[in-house]
């Protein structure tokens, strides 16, 4: 087609599909899956296959959703921090105009086709899920209270009520279990990583609580956190969900986690800047390996646990307890 | 929020070459048309299974 106006040379970078897919936080998404079908399968209720598969993928679209959202809103913070500059939004590869407009209509599309498709029980909790980590989460707690991480650790916690609901169509005592597992796991999750990553939020002014109360004060929250969280995740055998093989991987890994827990109250981790290589969480100086070997090892436990309990439900295990006999 | 419609030109960016620019709108709309096709044969698949059996047993 021949056009009247000469062609404008383009400066800007354009955007690849790749942009549009790093929006989403595809390593969230994944968890967000993985912990959405656990809770699926763990229900134990009859779901057609398809209408299971439909299920999870609308927990993972309305995760990355919320995602976009997040990235749209947290541009102007995100442009100042290592670990999160070079998302699109703030490196200028996708406008925030389009990743707000991707989140409302990713948004929308999720919790509609999950109340078509699979139930409104699990949609409206979906729905509530986008607006806690959106809305309460991304535009109040984060850049206003110290506590942002405790409470808007609830929308990641929310998954796997969400595929108890989609395939139950309620949510007992157990579905609130899985969730008060993740909900206690993130404080002890976010604030050992924050222990070495301070500087960054200090620089964009977010209140995370080794920026705002200080190292000491945060090393002593996460052993008093991980001391109410261990035996959180032993709960489960007790509750007719977990088995024996449950219970022993909650029970060794909720040691080591204490241990761990406990180095990183003895250790100093945080008390001085961190010359962190950019963009690699894994490499730290000395004084704060405690605080980044809790944190790689409490994403083990968390995933150990849930894939055991997967496992367990879908080998058809036996529970080890059932002390509560409403509670499944 | 007002954004943009396009970003300000910084002086010293180099112009990006027009087959980049045609190779990432290519690769947008084929990711697109297919997202659109998957949803539309996901749609058709959950309504045979939401009612599929539904219509085999209504009453005639």
């Amino acid at each position: 087609m021949a056009t009247m106006t000469p062609a404008i040379p383009v400066t800007a970078q354009p955007a690849r599909w790749q942009d549009y897919v790093q929006l989403l936080k595809p390593r969230v998404m994944s968890l967000v899956v993985f912990t959405g079908a656990t809770g699926l399968i763990c229900a134990g209720a009859p779901i057609h296959p398809l209408l299971g598969a439909v299920a999870i993928l609308c927990i993972a679209i309305g995760a990355g959703a919320s995602a976009a959202l997040n990235m749209w809103y947290d541009a102007d913070i995100d442009a100042l921090m290592r670990r999160t500059r070079g998302r699109p939004v703030p490196a200028g590869r996708v406008q925030g105009a389009e990743a707000l407009s991707m989140g409302v209509v990713l948004s929308l599309l999720s919790v509609m086709f999950m109340g078509v498709a699979v139930n409104w029980l699990a949609a409206g909790l979906l729905a509530f899920t986008i607006f806690f980590y959106a809305v309460v989460y991304t535009m109040w707690l984060k850049r206003s209270t110290a506590q942002n991480i405790v409470i808007g650790g609830l929308a990641g916690a929310l998954p796997p009520v969400i595929g108890w609901a989609a395939a139950a169509g309620e949510t007992p005592l157990n579905a609130w279990l899985l969730c008060a597992i993740i909900f206690m796991w993130t404080p002890p999750h976010f604030w050992a990583l924050s222990l070495y990553t301070s500087e960054d939020y200090e620089k964009a002014g977010v209140p995370m609580m080794p920026v705002v109360a200080g190292s000491a004060s945060t090393r002593r929250q996460i052993f008093i956190y991980s001391l109410l969280f261990v035996p959180l995740c032993l709960v489960p055998a007790f509750t007719g969900l977990g088995g024996s093989a449950y219970l022993a991987v909650a029970g060794l890994g909720g040691a080591v986690f204490l241990i761990l827990a406990w180095r990183v109250l003895r250790s100093k981790a945080g008390d001085s800047p961190d010359p962190r290589v950019d963009g690699r969480l894994y490499d730290v100086r000395a004084g704060a390996k405690d605080a980044r070997n809790l944190f790689a090892f409490s994403i083990l436990y968390l995933s150990l646990m849930f894939a055991t309990l997967l496992v367990e439900a879908l080998i058809g295990a036996p529970a080890f307890m059932n002390l509560i006999p409403g509670a499944a | 929020m007002s954004e943009p419609q396009s970003p300000p030109e910084a002086p010293d960016q180099a112009p990006v070459p027009a087959q980049d620019v045609h190779k990432a709108k290519r690769g947008r709309n084929i990711a697109l048309a297919l997202g659109l096709v998957s949803f539309a044969i996901l749609v058709f698949l959950v309504t045979v299974v939401r009612l599929g059996a539904n219509i085999l047993d209504r009453p005639l």
